[in-house]
């Protein structure tokens, strides 16, 4: 999971030692180092009671020249620096923390995560027979927003094709359905859809049948998908198998086709890799005086994600410690209560260690998600440097 | 320690809510719709035809017909001869009317008239009834839910209207000041009044008495101007004055301000009885017919028997009882003058009463039933008049061939004109359209209070609110603007009586010790601490313990023995009790409670929850009664138990019970600043989602839904027994209450696009088109063809099926024809039909003309109408997604409209991968208070936490029917949720974290059925007025948008004269006229000699060709016409 930050290098070129002579830096009374105050303040938010405070990141190299401080970004101690430990990793999310690097960066991830990175979804439908309950529109929508299980870097964007839909950038899904007269209801979940490799089977009505081709269909593909390694061991369709579609009462019946695109979030939710993908700050939680005894006994019971802990600390007396600041959910409840317990404890976040959650809908599992989506940060920084030169 | 309170017994609270459900189960939402039909239906219907039972020939008395028996039958209809039963929904697809007939049982003489034979006939129909639905004659009476469905009906639906021509109609409850009582009162000119409406089967007359310049005066309809009373007093036997006095009362205070009266009467020389009347018969208005009968006996003296205090009956000319009745007046007039307090309230509820669909149709039913008899014996005179047609007669026969009763009442029905030749009654407005815009709307219409005065009054009085009301009508629910707190809305647990038997209780009370008031002297009828006895605003007589004669009464009725309505009122001020069992009156059940402790215990309660007895057997053990607004006032009713002292008599069942069904929508309403809950009362009626059960088997003429309704996360008491749990109309939206993006000024809000795009706030329009294939009276009809889709030029027939009706499930393009019709060029003259050439057809489509896009046809359905024409009804769908400008509101009053739409990567997400649907500006808080809107919102964030739901019920706090904020505030931070609900946010755009909490949580919204895509517009070159040739105006019309006066004025103040000539001349109606430089005149262009020429100089030697506005030549012209002339002076310029 530790992908080396490619696009960071070409940083490098323009880094600049915010003009000061290298000399200087070396004396021995020029502070190297910010005052503790200071450093606190770039480094975490403070979260009182009434507000969060110094919640922005500082930018421009030369906020601290006063104190001969260097704020540039450099590529050698964010190289180092960096680390990416990953906590917790399943089919369907991971959550791992991204430690060393500025909010922007980790929120271009999440957006792209969001936004950007390609999936196939449902985009057309042909709808041969609906005589169930549902509107037509409404089982489209349905039938879009279901997830599908296609690696989408093996497809093309329907519009590189001009409008063609070929085996390149289409999937075609069956749906057919129907419940007999005199049984009882049936509930239509998304395994009713059945991939079509060869492609549409639905005959195009406005285009008169030649006598010697085929009738022209939906799609025309070349050949068959199914003769594609990819898909010959491991079939497109649903990712989900239990997403309730439609509900058909007796005589009534469903027949129509479904046509999986390639395309992004930002055109519709439905293209969106991930339930949602988000981040959170390191919580720190830090105790400014000692809480012995009861307060300390009041303390824990006040969080409840139990973030502090008792500790004996001999002659009966007892200490509250922090155990487990991670968890912190920021209720604020151990500061609630008057002044004196903001004064006791110090809630804070760490702003350049992001706990990244991805939730992934299924199409791609969520640790491949993360590399796309730095593949497409990758590729845009690229284009602004070949725009730029 | 004192005794009594040790002996006391204990009081336990009990929670009394499960009266409220058992007490809808058994009356349902508009159980006063129901009663006064079904009461009209068993009860009113036979007295009215009892009372008119005779029909007889005017030459042969004994030729008659008598009616023995009426009944309503099952709903049904006649179909070419065979009678079919129908469903209510069959009614509304096939646009016919939900009717019953009203049948009924005869006994007639048959044979000529020397020669007549006394016959019985049953069944026979003289008209049809339309039928109320729900009640004891329609087929859903009593039906249970799967009955229902297989009718065809959803079993949420209330029932309470009619189905007439297709339409559901409902007759709305009207308000009125009660009959037959006296109401003190001030008139224009300050003078005090005593009136009453005089309101019996035979007559309506309202009689008031007045005091002014200190004499007491009569006015009444019958006398041009008014008249002395004290001679009216001695027309009707009193001829001493002394009577007189003694039956108002001896005090002298009486006494004085009657002197100038007695005065007034000896001035004009009346001292007997006689002499009264003659002076009357001088002052009465002369008739328009002379009536032989009146003649004879005096016109003043048939006036005071049958017209003046109608309502006070007249045995054999005694008229003790109206005297009586005229003193009880004089001398409520003189508490007024001697005490301001005695003066009655016009807008106290206990004076009003309702007025249901019932008695309106009763009303109605009487008119068309005696007119039908008249008519019936105008036809019957007439035949016997022809000896020939004499010898055979059947009075049966003209019967059943005279119906104007179906008509009379499907007529009115469907108009809304109630009109009433008798009473010279006519009201316009009674019913109106059910609308299904969503189901509170529905139910709200059902509740709904009109009043009977003009709303364009400028008084504040009857917009008040009274604190009579409390309990009876909704407090918030009232339309905003000129109907404001005139109209009204019932409360949830209010019945509205209907009439019951008068003599069984007036003998009741006699034998309770009620002193005829015809064996008493005026001296004894005001005896200190004696009560006169009033009852249904009759004068019974007096009663020595008026205290003991309430308990009596309120003991029968607590035992059963008397109607559960009746109500005992004790009077003191007036020393009155007053007895009532009239229809129209509010009352409501109240826990009946003995000395502060309530009846109704914990075992009760386990017993109704058990479902071993029922609201009724509540009723019937005497621990809950009904207590109409009057007797409210004898009771001491304490909200709570714990409340309750030693004088209390009562307790209420439930405080929240005191809002209507629309306000019951509302969580948390009493938190939130008043004028708040009524915007919300009024838009609720507004939000689209879930109709009933069959609401995608119905067609209506525009149907909201909403594709994902849901249920609100923080639900009350109320909506759950209204049933808007099942049907609701909103979707609970995660809000956060930020400013972002200056998009959300005034309300406006930001939506999240993948909200949008995972199906928020989506609906569906389905609008309904008719066509008919009409028959002509030449026999020929329209016809409907296959389509030629091959040659079709305009593309346009493609959606049609085969059977030249556009198919189901066709996405429609703009003027895409719907039904491929054609109707014959020639209908009038007769001639073959048979087989008429293609040629004698012109084509008739319809079209969808105006289309968004992404219409579908929905379904379509086939019927004939009334007049037997095939009619084609196609309802078309169209799924709308939210767009810039729809609107949008929560339940709290807080509309507005959606101000941008955002990429979700641009919306803030919290700590736990929250992201908001919708980002609403907390500007919108401080000045509307509406705390109940905040209190949801953290109710709903700890229901999704902890998986339940949470209740916002009005006052429910203490009867733990609302969840306290401390408590909801436990359950947020046991969830790792700020206590106060703010969250910390990071912002979508920078990465950074907000540098505030943010308010956030789920808010139950609703989307509001006023859409964008159906009002905008815009226009560049189109129609144009006949008349003054300038655009039309209004979206409809396609019309253009004004350059108004102060768009002008801006225009002027900038110095944009060119603008301003382009946009008012140019742009609107520019036009060449041809003036005549001499005479000034307008001429006219010849084409032919292609000069202008001036019409009154008779040469064209100096015509001008100017331009001028299209509306200033007519101006001109118009002006002309009326004799002025205006003159054009030309000058270079
Ligand atoms: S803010 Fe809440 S979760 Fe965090 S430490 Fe305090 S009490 Fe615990």
């Amino acid at each position: 999971m530790s992908e080396e930050e490619n696009s960071m290098s070409e940083i490098e070129n323009q880094e600049q030692n915010g003009g000061v002579p290298d000399y200087i830096m070396d004396l021995e009374d020029v502070p190297s180092k910010l005052p503790s105050h200071l450093q606190v303040l770039k480094t975490r938010v403070i979260c009182n009671m009434d507000a969060p405070q110094h919640t922005d990141t500082l930018q421009y190299s030369g906020v601290y020249a006063a104190l001969r401080v260097d704020n540039s970004v450099r590529l050698d101690s964010f190289c180092n620096n960096f680390k990416v430990e990953v906590k917790r990793f399943t089919d369907d999310d991971i959550e791992f923390d991204m430690i060393g690097i500025d909010p922007a960066i980790a929120n271009a991830f999440r957006r792209i995560l969001i936004a950007e990175v390609p999936t196939m979804a449902i985009e057309r439908i042909y709808i041969a027979n609906n005589t169930s309950l549902i509107q037509d529109e409404v089982l489209s929508h349905r039938l879009g927003l279901i997830p599908i299980d296609a690696d989408p870097r093996l497809f093309e964007y329907p519009d590189n094709a001009g409008g063609e839909n070929n085996e390149k950038n289409t999937i075609v899904f069956k749906l057919h359905v129907s419940c007999k007269k005199g049984h009882p209801r049936i509930t239509v979940k998304s395994d009713a859809l059945k991939w079509l490799p060869n492609g549409s089977e639905l005959i195009a009505d406005n285009t008169k049948p030649n006598a010697d081709s085929k009738a022209k269909t939906f799609t025309s593909f070349s050949c068959s998908q199914g003769s594609r390694p990819e898909f010959s061991k491991k079939p497109p369709g649903p990712y989900n198998l239990d997403i309730i579609l439609a509900k058909l009462g007796p005589g009534q019946e469903i027949e129509l086709e479904a046509h999986a695109v390639k395309g992004v979030g930002k055109t519709h939710a439905k293209w969106s890799p991930v339930a949602t993908a988000w981040y959170r700050m390191l919580p720190e939680v830090i105790l400014m005086k000692d809480v012995k005894d009861d307060l300390a006994e009041e303390l824990v019971s006040k969080c409840p994600v139990k973030v502090f802990d008792i500790e004996d600390i001999g002659k009966g007396r007892r200490k509250a410690t922090v155990v487990n600041a991670r968890a912190c959910t920021l209720c604020r409840e151990c500061i609630r209560g008057g002044q004196e317990w903001e004064d006791r404890v110090a809630l804070r976040r760490v702003k350049d260690h992001f706990i990244f959650t991805i939730e992934s809908t299924g199409a791609l599992p969520p640790d491949v998600l993360f590399t796309e989506a730095v593949k497409i940060l990758e590729d845009k920084c690229e284009r602004v440097i070949t725009e730029l030169s | 320690m004192d005794k009594e309170s040790l002996t006391a017994p204990v009081k336990t609270a009990v929670d009394k809510f499960q009266l409220v459900p058992e007490f809808l189960k058994v009356r349902g939402l508009v159980k006063q719709h129901l009663d006064s039909f079904n009461y009209f239906v068993q009860t009113d219907i036979k007295k009215i035809v009892r009372a008119n039972d005779r029909i007889q020939a005017t030459r042969y008395p004994h030729i008659y017909i008598r009616f023995l028996d009426v009944r309503i039958g099952k709903p049904s209809i006649t179909m070419d001869g065979s009678v079919e039963d129908i469903s209510p929904q069959t009614c509304r697809l096939s646009d016919r009317t939900y009717a019953a007939p009203i049948v009924v049982d005869i006994e007639h003489t048959q044979g000529s008239p020397d020669n007549l034979k006394k016959e019985i006939k049953r069944n026979i129909i003289i008209g049809k009834m339309p039928i109320m639905l729900r009640s004891c004659c329609c087929v859903l009476y009593n039906r249970d839910e799967a009955e229902l469905a297989r009718l065809g009906e959803c079993p949420l639906d209330p029932g309470g209207y009619f189905v007439i021509k297709g339409t559901e109609k409902v007759i709305l409850i009207q308000e009125q000041l009660s009959k037959n009582r006296i109401i003190i009162d001030t008139d224009k000119k300050k003078n005090i009044t005593a009136s009453v409406t005089s309101s019996t089967e035979k007559i309506k007359t309202k009689t008031t008495i007045l005091m002014e310049k200190e004499k007491m005066w009569l006015e009444l309809n019958q006398f041009p101007k008014k008249v002395p009373l004290m001679v009216v007093m001695k027309a009707m036997g009193m001829e001493s004055d002394q009577e007189v006095v003694q039956l108002i009362g001896r005090d002298p205070r009486y006494s004085l301000l009657l002197l100038p009266s007695i005065e007034e009467c000896t001035k004009n020389g009346v001292f007997t009885q006689a002499q009264a009347l003659e002076y009357l018969d001088s002052k009465a208005k002369r008739p328009m017919f002379q009536n032989t009968q009146a003649e004879k006996e005096g016109r003043a003296f048939s006036i005071l028997r049958d017209v003046f205090l109608a309502n006070v009956p007249v045995h054999e000319d005694n008229f003790r009882p109206k005297c009586i009745y005229v003193a009880v007046m004089i001398r409520r007039i003189m508490d007024a003058i001697l005490n301001e307090d005695a003066m009655d309230d016009k807008d106290y509820v206990g004076n009003k009463r309702l007025e249901l669909s019932g008695q309106l149709i009763s009303l109605l039913f009487e008119d068309l039933f005696k007119s039908m008899t008249t008519d019936v014996k105008m036809v019957a005179d007439k035949l016997l008049d022809k000896s020939d047609k004499a010898k055979n007669f059947d009075f049966s026969r003209i019967l059943v061939s005279r119906d104007n009763i179906s008509p009379g009442l499907e007529r009115t029905l469907s108009t809304g004109n109630f009109e009433v030749k008798r009473f010279r009654m006519q009201k316009s407005g009674v019913t109106q359209v059910l609308q299904r815009l969503s189901f509170i709307s529905a139910l709200g219409q059902m509740t709904r209070v009109q009043p009977q005065f003009e709303k364009s009054r400028k008084v504040s009085g009857p917009r008040a609110l009274q604190p009579s009301q409390w309990g009876m009508l909704c407090p918030c629910d009232t339309p905003e603007g000129e109907a404001c707190g005139l109209v009204k809305n019932l409360a949830l647990m209010t019945h509205v009586t209907t009439d019951e038997e008068e003599a069984p209780l007036i003998s009741l009370c006699y034998s309770l010790g009620v002193e005829n008031m015809e064996h008493l002297s005026g001296e004894e009828l005001h005896t200190p601490d004696s009560f006169l006895v009033v009852f249904n605003g009759l004068i019974l007589g007096k009663h020595r313990r008026p205290r003991r004669f309430a308990t009596a009464m309120r003991k029968l009725r607590r035992a059963c023995l008397i109607g559960e309505f009746v109500s005992i009122y004790v009077n003191e001020k007036q020393c009155c009790v007053y007895l009532a069992s009239d229809g129209g009156r509010v009352c409501r059940p109240l826990v009946i409670a003995d000395k502060g402790i309530s009846r109704v215990k914990a075992y009760h309660m386990k017993e109704l929850k058990d479902g071993v007895c029922t609201f009724r057997d509540f009723l019937r053990r005497g621990l809950i009664e009904y207590l109409d607004v009057n007797e409210e006032n004898n009771a001491m009713i304490a909200l709570y138990e714990e409340g309750a002292t030693l004088e209390t008599t009562h307790i209420e069942i439930e405080p929240f019970t005191i809002l209507g069904v629309c306000a019951g929508l509302i969580p948390y309403p009493h938190h939130n600043q008043s004028p708040r809950n009524t915007y919300q009362c009024a838009m609720g009626k507004q939000a689209m989602g879930n109709i009933a059960y069959n609401q995608l088997r119905r067609m209506d003429t525009l149907l909201y839904l909403l594709v994902y309704p849901q249920r609100p996360l923080l639900t009350t008491k109320s909506i759950e027994l209204v049933g808007y749990d099942k049907l609701g109309a909103g979707q609970n939206a995660t809000v956060a209450v930020i400013s972002y993006s200056g998009y959300d000024i005034e309300d406006a809000i930001v939506m999240n696009k993948s909200s949008l795009d995972r199906g928020f706030g989506r609906c569906i329009v389905m609008k309904r088109y008719v066509a008919v294939r009409q028959k002509y009276q030449n026999g020929t009809q329209d016809r409907i063809l296959r389509p030629n889709r091959a040659a079709d030029p305009g593309g346009n027939m493609q959606i049609l099926d085969d059977d030249g009706i556009a198919a189901p499930g066709e996405i429609i393009k703009p003027n895409d024809v719907m039904v491929n019709k054609q109707s014959p060029i020639d209908t009038q003259t007769h001639g073959s039909i048979a087989n008429l050439p293609d040629s004698a057809y012109r084509s008739s489509n319809s079209t969808f003309s105006k289309c968004h896009g992404g219409e579908v046809v929905d379904r379509v359905v086939l019927c004939n109408d009334k007049d037997s024409n095939m009619c084609i009804k196609l309802l078309v769908r169209h799924t709308r997604r939210p767009e810039l400008g729809d609107k949008f509101s929560s339940r709290h009053g807080q509309k507005g409209v959606c101000g941008t739409i955002v990429q979700q990567e641009d919306f803030p997400f919290s700590e736990k991968g929250i992201c908001p649907d919708l980002i609403m500006n907390p500007h919108g808080f401080p000045s509307r208070m509406t705390v109940g809107k905040m209190i949801e919102l953290l109710g709903g964030k700890a229901g999704v936490s902890c998986g339940k739901f949470h209740y916002g019920s009005a006052f429910g706090e203490a009867s733990g029917h609302a969840d306290k904020v401390e408590t909801i505030s436990e359950t947020l931070v046991r969830h790792g949720f700020n206590y106060s609900g703010k969250d910390f946010i990071y912002s979508g755009i920078t990465g950074c974290p907000l540098q505030a909490y943010i308010f956030m949580g789920p808010i139950y919204y609703q989307k509001l059925k006023h859409m964008v895509l159906d009002k905008m517009h815009a226009r560049g070159s189109g129609p144009r007025t006949l008349l003054t040739r300038q655009p039309t105006e209004g979206r409809a019309r396609n019309g253009g948008l004004r350059v108004g006066e102060m768009e002008r004025d801006c225009l002027i103040a900038y110095g944009a004269s060119m603008l301003i000539f382009e946009r008012l001349m140019l742009s609107s109606d520019p036009y060449e006229v041809q003036v005549c430089r001499k005479c000034g005149l307008l001429g006219y262009y010849n084409h032919k000699l292609k000069t202008g020429v001036c019409s009154s100089c008779k040469n064209g030697d100096q015509i001008s060709t100017m331009k001028l506005p299209y509306a200033c030549k007519l101006l001109i012209q118009e002006l002309q016409s009326m004799n002025i002339v205006p003159r054009l002076k030309l000058a270079n310029a």
